[in-house]
C-alpha cells in the first residue's frame, strides 16, 4: 500500500507544478508525469492493459502533439484573475468535494474490484463465461472485441470521422488552392 | 525542419524498427497478453513520428505518403466493418464471432475467432491515423507563409 501513498504525493506535486508553472513547455511535462504516476498505479493494481494504453496515449502522444504544434501556440499565462470568476470555482470546488466524499465513503477498498462484493454484478459473468465463449484469454480484449464489440466500431467511427475533418480542413491542396484564389 | 543531429539519427533508425516490431507484437498478441489494436496501433505511429522528430518531416512523407496513410486508415475502418458484417452473414447478427468454434484451442496464437482479425484491423486503423494527424498538425502553419517549397 506504501507505494501507491508515495505515487499518489509524487501525482499531486506534478499536478501543483502543471497548476502554478508559467511556461506551458513545463507545464506539459507536469501532465505528462502525472499520466506516468498514473500508469504506473495501474500497473501496481495488475491492470497492464490500462497501463500500457496510459502511458502511450497520456506520455508519448501528448507530449508529441504539443511538439509538433508548439510553434505557433506558445503562450505565458499572465494577468490578474477575475474575482467572480475565482469565487464561483471555489464555491464549485466546495461542493464537489462534499459530494465526492459522500461518494467516496461507499466504495469498497482500493485495490478491490467491485465486483467481488457485488454478486450479481455483469462482469462476473464476463469473467466467468468468456474465455469458454470467446476463446481469448485476454478478458479485456473479449470484452471490447466480443461482448461490447458495438462500442469499439462506435470509437473506431469517432476516431475515423474525426482524422477525415483534421486532414481534409488542413491538407497541403486546400491550402494552396486558398493561396491561389487570394492572389 | 531538417532534423537533429547525428547521433540523434542513427539511434533513431536503429530504435524505430525495435518499437515497430513491438507494436506488431502488441497487435498480434493482443488476444492473448495485454495490449491490443488500440495501443499497438499507437506504438506503431509514434515509431514513425520519432523518425518524423529525427530526420524532419520531409523524410517521413516521402517514406510513407499521406495519400498512402489515409488509404491504410480507410482500408483499416473497412476491414473492421466486414468483419462485422461477415459475422451478420453466417452467425445471424451483427458482430457475432463466427469463427470461435472453427479453429485453435484457447491460449493459442490461432484462437479466439475474429477477435485477432479485429485487433490487427483496429491496429492498422488507429497507426494510419494518428499519424496522420500528426504529420497534418504539423505541416499546417498558419503564421508562416507555405511557400518554402516551389
Amino acid at each position: 500500500m506504501a507505494v501507491f501513498y508515495i505515487l499518489l504525493l509524487f501525482i499531486v506535486i506534478a499536478a501543483i507544478i502543471a497548476v502554478e508553472t508559467q511556461d506551458l513547455l513545463s507545464s506539459v511535462i507536469c501532465v505528462g508525469a502525472i499520466g506516468f504516476g498514473g500508469s504506473l498505479m495501474f500497473l501496481f493494481l495488475r491492470a497492464p492493459d490500462i497501463a500500457i494504453t496510459q502511458i502511450v496515449v497520456e506520455v508519448l502522444g501528448l507530449i508529441i502533439l504539443i511538439r509538433a504544434t508548439i510553434a505557433r501556440d506558445f503562450t505565458f499565462i499572465t494577468g490578474d484573475r477575475e474575482f467572480f470568476g475565482m469565487v464561483v470555482s471555489i464555491v464549485i470546488i466546495f461542493a464537489v468535494g462534499l459530494a465526492g466524499m459522500k461518494v467516496f465513503e461507499t466504495l469498497p477498498d482500493f485495490g478491490t474490484p467491485i465486483f467481488t462484493q457485488v454478486p450479481e454484478a455483469a462482469s462476473q459473468t464476463y469473467t466467468a463465461e468468456g474465455l469458454q465463449k470467446t476463446g481469448a484469454a485476454n478478458l479485456v480484449a473479449s470484452v471490447i472485441l466480443d461482448f461490447r464489440a458495438y462500442d469499439t466500431l462506435g470509437e473506431a467511427t469517432v476516431l475515423f470521422t474525426s482524422i477525415i475533418g483534421a486532414t481534409v480542413i488542413l491538407r497541403k491542396k486546400a491550402k494552396k488552392l486558398l493561396e491561389d484564389l487570394d492572389e | 525542419m531538417k532534423g537533429m543531429t547525428i547521433i540523434v539519427k542513427t539511434i533513431a533508425s536503429w530504435v524505430k524498427v525495435l518499437i515497430f516490431l513491438f507494436g506488431i507484437y502488441i497487435i498480434l498478441f493482443g488476444h492473448l497478453t495485454p495490449g491490443g489494436g488500440f495501443a499497438g496501433g499507437v506504438i506503431l505511429a509514434s515509431s514513425y513520428v520519432l523518425l518524423m522528430l529525427a530526420f524532419g518531416r520531409e523524410f517521413v512523407e516521402k517514406n510513407l505518403p499521406l495519400p498512402l496513410a489515409s488509404k491504410l486508415d480507410c482500408l483499416g475502418a473497412f476491414l473492421f466493418a466486414l468483419i462485422a458484417i461477415l459475422g451478420f452473414v453466417f452467425g445471424g447478427a451483427f458482430f457475432v464471432n463466427f469463427l470461435v468454434e472453427k479453429y485453435g484451442q484457447p491460449l493459442e496464437l490461432l484462437s479466439a475467432g475474429t477477435i485477432p482479425l479485429s485487433n490487427i484491423a483496429i491496429g492498422i486503423k488507429v497507426g494510419a491515423s494518428l499519424f496522420l494527424v500528426i504529420l497534418v498538425l504539423s505541416i499546417f502553419r498558419p503564421g508562416q507563409s507555405g511557400s518554402e517549397k516551389e
